[in-house]
């Protein structure tokens, strides 16, 4: 077992408690004088900085979420000037303004800190030559793979996203040993792989890290299975730090949350804590971010977190994977629907591509859901009614999984829109 | 026994022209072209002169691609040909999936592809009556 950190990630902890108990302290007098939006919530609540001392006290504080960040849009939650802020990422919201983010100097150093924590769980050495086939630019997760990577000391080849047959040329001539990107594109790779000839044996890959969406078991077979690696999941959020700030170790029995810089909380719909391994809302405080500290950060994605202690000997808490989100959830006729169940139904029937759009609609006030699936030139036979029992097939299998009636729709491949950072499951064209 | 190419079709507007510009591009000429419909997709069933080549061409211009044997025999252009040659598949109960045939005006003769359930015993059926089995170069 190899560790970036090893004093740090297998902290004992009682430590690692009274070490975010300091942090949050701190954090808390350094925002309430740094930063308005913080002073007026806590004011507000008749909290003063000197009532927070332990960790256990952050229940205390108030909640914040992405509005506060587009309300205090570009730099309102900012707690340092401009001229001392290194560098500004943003994520482009599907409504409204972007969310900006910022970091200091420091802040960058620690987030190429947790991110070769993070790679050295998947194996990364400075031996290893890690692809990085995330987006650069203002998507945070290029540039936060790079930097975790040249921080092990690796090579690394900085494709960025897109020209899938360039990609491959690359994955096998600079002998990558490890692949960073989506889940959604380690998939598009290894069918686009294996449609150029070649095997998992042409190339030296041995491991994914793969994140920025959520992703089955099942989908992470077809992929190790395509590429011939093991493959990490990988978590991360712009608004936290970006990827990095939790990684599964070889254990893979959940994701370990670098804990000394993000403190982790669960929380049910009534925003109280839950008790370890029950799954809710994922919360995030900054313990030690300086440019933009946020406190309990709603991040909308639902999890359960463990804090036991792990086969690998890190201490930090593992978060499961991400069950869903509570914004992406679809209630269709009453039913919550999450896409993530529906990619199980698929991937199980080993039929269909990993691709797949979930349009739901409207008709005569009932709603309905289509599940558009890209057929395999494989699993295509000749006759119209194999199609069809195909088809009905697959309607009968989402049924028992969500318990909704749902139309499947057969369709060309490489038809349904490749997403090259989160792929875009969900058409909802009712208007609500 | 006579090599079909199946490919899987949205219905989608200008789909069918995609296909054949591809084809017409590769210089590919086409003995047999049918389709099969339902409400959301098509079946499209060829035989091109050069099939290996339509196959490889049709797959890289992105279809979903398909190629199955069918039985393809060879009878008088008269009444009851047709018939003839289904009732040595019906005595030897064997059910007919689709069929499609062409006829050559000035041979007088007519060819017949069939798609069975049982291809083995089929060809063992027509055989037996002497029928000749048709293979691509035959078209």
């Amino acid at each position: 077992m190899s560790y970036f950190q090893k004093n740090v990630e297998c902290m004992p902890r009682g430590e690692l408690t009274a070490l975010q108990g300091e942090r949050l302290s701190a954090l808390v007098k350094y925002v309430y004088e740094r930063v308005s939006f913080y002073r007026a919530k806590m004011d507000a609540i008749k909290l003063k900085p000197s009532d927070v001392k332990s960790i256990a006290d952050i229940v205390k504080l108030p909640f914040t979420d992405k509005n506060d960040l587009r309300d205090n849009y570009p730099f309102g939650m900012f707690a340092m000037p401009k001229k001392d802020v290194a560098r500004i990422h943003a994520s482009s919201g599907t409504t409204g303004k972007m969310t900006v983010v910022g970091y200091s100097a420091n802040d960058l150093d620690i987030w190429a800190t947790v991110m070769a924590r993070s790679l050295t769980c998947a194996g990364v050495t400075r031996e290893s030559t890690v692809h990085v086939a995330y987006g650069y630019g203002m998507f945070t997760g290029g540039l936060g793979a790079h930097c975790g990577a040249e921080k092990i000391g690796a090579a690394i080849v900085p494709a960025s996203s897109g020209n899938t047959a360039r990609q491959i040329t690359f994955l096998k001539d600079f002998e990558a040993t490890t692949l960073c990107c989506t889940p959604s594109y380690a998939a598009y790779i290894a069918e686009s792989l294996a449609e150029a000839g070649y095997t998992a044996k042409d190339l030296k890959l041995q491991s994914g890290v793969f994140g920025a969406e959520p992703w089955s078991e099942a989908m992470r077979a077809k992929i190790e299975k395509g590429l011939g690696i093991k493959a990490y999941d990988v978590y991360g959020l712009s608004e936290i730090m970006g990827p990095g700030v939790s990684i599964e170790c070889d254990a893979r029995e959940g994701l370990h949350v670098w804990e000394d810089h993000f403190y982790p909380e669960i929380l049910d719909a009534g925003l109280e804590r839950v008790e370890d391994g029950k799954s809710g809302e994922l919360v995030f405080t900054t313990l030690t971010k300086e440019a933009l500290p946020l406190i309990r950060y709603r991040t909308r994605d639902l999890c359960t977190l463990d804090s036991s202690p792990c086969k690998c000997g890190r201490t930090h808490a593992r978060m499961g994977k991400i069950l869903g989100r509570t914004d992406d959830m679809l209630i269709v006729r009453g039913i919550n629907v999450f896409p993530s169940q529906i990619e199980t139904v698929l991937m199980q029937t080993g039929y269909v591509s990993t691709n797949y759009q979930i349009v739901v609609g409207r008709e005569k006030s009932t709603d309905t859901m289509e599940v558009r699936v890209e057929l395999n030139s494989d699993m295509f036979g000749d006759e119209v009614k194999k199609l069809e029992s195909l088809r009905d097939d697959l309607e009968k299998r989402v049924y028992s999984a969500l318990g909704l009636k749902v139309r499947v729709r057969l369709v060309e491949q490489n038809t349904i829109p490749r997403s090259e950072g989160k792929a875009a499951r969900v058409i909802d064209s009712r208007k609500l | 026994m006579v090599n079909q190419i199946a490919v899987f079709m949205e219905n989608r507007k200008g789909r069918i022209l995609e296909l054949t510009k591809a084809l017409k591009e590769a210089g590919l000429d086409l003995i047999t072209l049918s389709i099969a419909d339902t409400k959301d997709f098509g079946i499209l069933r060829c035989i091109a002169r050069d099939n290996d080549l339509a196959e490889k061409t049709l797959k890289s211009a992105g279809f979903t691609v398909t190629v199955n044997a069918l039985i393809g025999v060879e009878v008088e252009d008269r009444p009851g040909g047709l018939s003839d040659a289904l009732s040595l598949l019906e005595d030897g109960d064997i059910n007919v999936e689709y069929l499609y045939s062409f006829a050559h005006a000035a041979t007088k003769r007519a060819v017949i592809m069939f798609k069975v359930s049982d291809e083995a015993k089929a060809v063992e059926v027509l055989k037996r009556h002497n029928i000749r089995i048709l293979d691509n170069a035959d078209l």
